[in-house]
């Protein structure tokens, strides 16, 4: 198991440089540089290459790739151009609020997406089981600022219950964490349901009913657990997910995370703020379906054994 | 009389795959319960484990006399205190019966700390002498594995001593060998009915090898297309069988290399449930069919020399024996 883990972070390696590369080009085949940011009003060509050359953005793309991995490499994020500030301030000042939304988001999801899902396949075709998936379908077509607009409206503006933004209270999070996590539970509750139903007919669960076993804990101890495999699979994917997904979501609530962050500086162009936050997110997810991994290998014997 | 099964159908949804079963077992006694695939023989289990309503079935006649006590009008949590208690399945396919995500001695525990109160301890010890009276080795070992660690032989041994370990009046096996290495049938067989006789227990064995039955069993239910066609002693079954297709059933006993529910020896097929021939449902395929066959649905008579068949022409030699 160890030696497997060790493997797969091996491997992060070659798809690290990879995400690298493409990251690299696109950001830098975007039209717009930043240097109109910094500018003042009326300098002339000379002045633009004075500062073009201080960023080393006069230099070809691979030299300007080389020197911003060597310096990824070595933990060095650079430096903003526009903001002027390390690149690693700013992701550490962004990251812990981003974190904070994904991860109490994701417990959101997974915690009533599970239950409704439980609830819903125990009551299969019964009302329970309409009114659950009616729900959850309306829940997962909303686009979360649009939903994220909604609540403010309602729990913020007319019941005045959350603040409207920001994130210096922990109020302050209710309405994202809900308005990001809304679309995960729909998503955990449909998998869960139709996982539940798919492992209530496997034979064992025959032997179970036949062992004298109550229901519910058969329900509970043994069709959930293997329920569960595949809702993992789908809550790993969306580890990382969730930290992208919340990018609007972040803007709507005016949230001091990546997202803003991200979105800020791809309006200015700031090209290492922009590459620094798409890394994080692309670790995020490699990272994300690791962890997945790991967790379904605890959680089935066969699938430990196949990994030796 | 352990258990008496009388006039016992079994309808799902609007259809009836079958009806009209009768038997009776003693305790001690072995009963082969057989017929070609799509007889009934999984439903005729399936109503005795009280296990119907899993498959949306329900008994629309009939009685199941359960020492004295009919299962039929029974609650679901009356059905399950019996379940795992006093009537134990060993089910058809071992390699699917076992939660493959649970160690083996967690599930093998589970029936006598559930059924018996025993505490942890207890029911792990309980759980180790059974396996070794099954003839696992290194029986300790085994509870802590998972069941992809063993092989078919293996796992069908810890379905049956999941059976034995509620202490049951009853055990139904279906087709406990059908799914396993032609080399390890007969061992299992040979394993589950020893100790079966030894605790002096009742044991349905579902199979269609006439030859299991022969070896093994005492008495013998003959189903054909969800009916009761024969039910007799195993050894007036084999000297004189009374229906053709009991008959053709015995005439076939299935050889080495032969895919088991193939019977060789009767051209045709069972019907589906939704062709059932009128009459007789085996007159399509009857050597001996004669006047009335293919309308008038024949009677369950019993027969002199004891035992029960339903067929218009029983074979010469029978009646009034
Ligand atoms: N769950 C079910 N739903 C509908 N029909 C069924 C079901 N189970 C069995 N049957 C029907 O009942 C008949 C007897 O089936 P079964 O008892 O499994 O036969 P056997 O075990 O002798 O092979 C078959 O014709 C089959 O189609
Ligand atoms: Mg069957």
């Amino acid at each position: 198991m160890l030696g497997y883990i060790f493997r797969r972070l091996l491997l992060l390696v070659p798809v690290f440089l990879a995400v690298s590369v493409v990251i690299f080009s696109i950001i830098h085949l975007i039209p717009g540089d930043p240097i109109d940011n910094l500018l003042k009003i009326g300098s002339g060509p000379e002045q633009r290459e004075i500062i073009t050359a201080r960023y080393g953005l006069d230099k070809p793309l691979v030299v300007q790739y080389w020197i911003w991995l060597s310096g990824v490499l070595q933990g060095d994020l650079g430096t903003a151009i526009v903001a002027r500030r390390p690149v690693a301030d700013l992701i550490a000042q962004a990251l812990p609020h981003s974190l904070t939304l994904g991860l109490c988001a994701l417990a959101f999801s997974t915690t009533f997406g599970i239950v409704l899902g439980v609830i819903a396949a125990l009551n299969r075709d019964k009302f329970a089981d309409q009114a659950i998936m009616g729900g959850v379908l309306l829940g997962s077509t909303m686009p979360g600022f649009w939903l994220g607009l909604l609540l403010i409206l309602v729990f913020s503006v007319w019941l005045g219950m959350f603040p409207v933004s920001g994130a210096r209270t922990w109020s302050a999070l209710v309405l994202p964490v809900v308005t990001v996590g809304l679309g995960g539970t729909a998503l955990v509750a449909r998998v869960t349901r139709v996982a539940m139903i798919e492992a209530a007919q496997r034979d064992f669960v025959m032997l179970l009913h036949a062992k004298g076993m109550r229901p519910l804990r058969i329900n509970l101890r043994h069709v959930l657990r293997h329920a569960l495999i595949p809702v993992v699979t789908i809550l790993s994917l969306r580890i990382g997910w969730i930290l992208g997904g919340a990018v609007t979501v972040e803007v709507v609530f005016a949230r001091p995370g990546l997202g803003t962050l991200l979105i800020k500086s791809l309006n200015q162009h700031d090209y290492p703020v922009v590459q620094a936050c798409l890394l994080i997110l692309a670790m995020a997810v490699m990272l994300g379906t690791l962890i997945g991994d790991v967790i379904q290998a605890a959680m089935d014997p066969r699938i430990r054994a196949a990994l030796g | 009389m352990l258990l008496r099964v009388e006039n016992l159908s079994v309808q799902i949804g609007s259809i009836t795959p079958l009806e009209g079963v009768n038997f009776d077992l003693d305790k001690g006694e072995i009963l082969g319960l057989v017929g070609e695939s799509g007889s009934g023989k999984s439903l005729t289990a399936l109503a005795l484990a009280g296990l119907l309503p899993l498959i949306g079935g329900r008994i629309p006649t009939g009685r199941l006399l359960f020492d004295g006590a009919d299962m039929v009008p029974m609650s679901r949590s009356q059905l399950r205190a019996l379940r795992g208690r006093k009537i134990a399945f060993v089910t058809q396919n071992p390699m699917t019966a076992l939660d493959p995500v649970q160690r083996i001695g967690d599930q093998v525990d589970f029936v006598s700390r559930t059924h018996l109160g025993l505490g942890r301890k207890a029911a792990r010890a309980r759980t180790v002498e059974l396996l070794t009276q099954l003839r696992i080795p290194q029986a300790d070992t085994i509870c802590n594995a998972y069941p992809h660690q063993l092989s078919g032989g293996m796992k069908q041994r810890i379905v049956i001593a999941m059976a034995l370990s509620g202490d049951p009046e009853l055990i139904i096996a279906d087709e406990p060998t059908t799914a396993l290495d032609v080399t390890v049938q007969a061992q299992i067989i040979q394993i589950l009915t020893t100790l079966v006789r030894e605790r002096g227990l009742a044991l349905v064995l579902i199979t269609h090898d006439m030859g299991v039955v022969a070896q093994a069993c005492d008495k013998v239910v003959v189903l054909y297309a969800g009916r009761l066609a024969e039910q007799r002693q195993v050894n007036a079954l084999f000297g004189r069988p009374a229906h053709p297709y009991s008959a053709a059933l015995i005439g076939c006993i299935p050889r080495e290399g032969m895919a088991p529910g193939s019977l060789v020896g009767i051209p045709g097929a069972v019907p589906s449930v939704a062709s059932y021939p009128t009459g007789c449902r085996f007159h399509p395929r009857c050597t001996n069919a004669g006047a009335g066959c293919s309308d008038i649905v024949p009677e369950l008579r019993s027969l002199d020399a004891g035992g029960a068949v339903a067929c218009h022409y029983p074979l010469p030699g029978i009646e009034n024996a």
